[in-house]
């Protein structure tokens, strides 16, 4: 009697966490796609990437106890796995022909219609061009911690979370990385 | 705005440097890394809704894979029965070449033993001719003769 309660208890829980999961894949993949995408300039490796990271969140989602937010510990493994990638030494092929990877120039021509006119256009996709510029010159830790800054938008504090480093080093990073930018815009460093 | 979608969750504004305690950044850095921000934004959304349609490619892809496995095996396969005709052609070309020579060969014997034969006709007629002397020359032709008998 006592067993089947405890093994119905078992079956619920494991429904409740699989749903929560489910949720979790649902609200942050998008999220994990992009920072890699952005990352990477590589779509196929950004999905392939963003698979390995909610495979190995799923492996590891019980031992998740939510001390920091999910996507943080998300975005930590993602970080996590895009540093091995390069690391690797088996993924040395990649690392020497990234054929997948698209040029600064395609990477920006990507821009929301929106409501501009063609100049603005021209102006905006001007400047993408020359942050993208500027990104490819950075560190790949500087990388990360800008992207996470610039495109998610995540805090300082979350930053430094996800990616271990304290926030003045956080903040270190970012100053350089936005250094750059001006730079490639034309303004001093 | 067009990436309100899924990716329009979050606001739609990057924090100001002074926000951030960061280094001023001057307006101009501030508006690239907002229309970086978006251009990421839009790249991402299209590439994320395209990624769910990968299964088609896939099949497209296994499809270009089959296909040029056949015509991989075909074009292997025409070139060994290509080489083995070929090789099987050459063999019968030279028997028919030795085949040929031998017959060349046993002409030419016979034409050679022909003339040989043709030619000792010829000695022995001469010989008899030869012996066979007038009637007015025989007395010397009995002594050269006897000369060559003695």
């Amino acid at each position: 009697m006592a067993g089947a309660a405890a093994d119905e208890l078992a079956a619920v829980k494991l429904e409740t966490a699989t749903q929560e999961f489910s949720n979790i894949v649902t609200t942050h993949r998008p999220q994990i796609f992009r920072f890699l995408l952005a990352s990477t300039r590589d779509v196929d490796l950004a999905e392939t990437l963003t698979q390995e990271c909610f495979l190995k969140a799923h492996r590891n989602w019980s031992s998740f106890r939510g001390e920091s937010s999910a996507m943080t510990w998300l975005m930590r493994i993602a970080i996590n796995l895009q540093k091995d990638h390069w690391r690797n030494r088996r993924m040395q092929f990649w690392r020497h022909t990234r054929t997948n990877a698209v040029d600064l120039d395609e990477a920006s021509d990507w821009l929301p219609s929106g409501e501009r006119t063609a100049e603005q256009r021209i102006l905006a996709k001007e400047q993408v061009s020359q942050v993208w510029r500027a990104v490819k010159g950075l560190s790949e830790r500087q990388r990360t911690v800008f992207m996470l800054r610039y495109v998610e938008e995540q805090e300082l504090g979350e930053i430094a979370r996800a990616t271990g480093l304290s926030e003045g080093t956080v903040k270190a990073h970012l100053s350089r990385a936005v250094g750059r930018v001006r730079a490639e815009l034309g303004g001093k460093r | 705005m067009r990436f309100m979608g899924i990716f329009g969750k979050k606001r739609d504004r990057v924090g100001t440097s002074a926000e951030l305690d960061l280094p001023v950044a001057d307006e101009a850095v501030e508006q690239a890394l907002k229309n970086f921000r978006q251009s990421v934004l839009a790249w991402s959304e299209a590439e994320f809704g395209r990624t769910r349609a990968a299964e088609k490619t896939v099949r497209q892809r296994s499809w270009r894979l089959a296909a040029g496995w056949a015509l991989s095996v075909a074009l292997v396969a025409g070139s060994v029965s290509g080489g083995v005709y070929d090789h099987h052609r050459q063999a019968e070309m030279a028997r028919a070449a030795a085949a040929a020579r031998a017959v060349q060969q046993q002409r030419a014997t016979a034409e050679r033993l022909a003339r040989e034969d043709d030619q000792d006709l010829l000695a022995k007629v001469d010989s008899d001719v030869s012996k066979e002397v007038p009637s007015a020359m025989e007395p010397l032709a009995q002594l050269m003769a006897e000369d060559d008998i003695r």
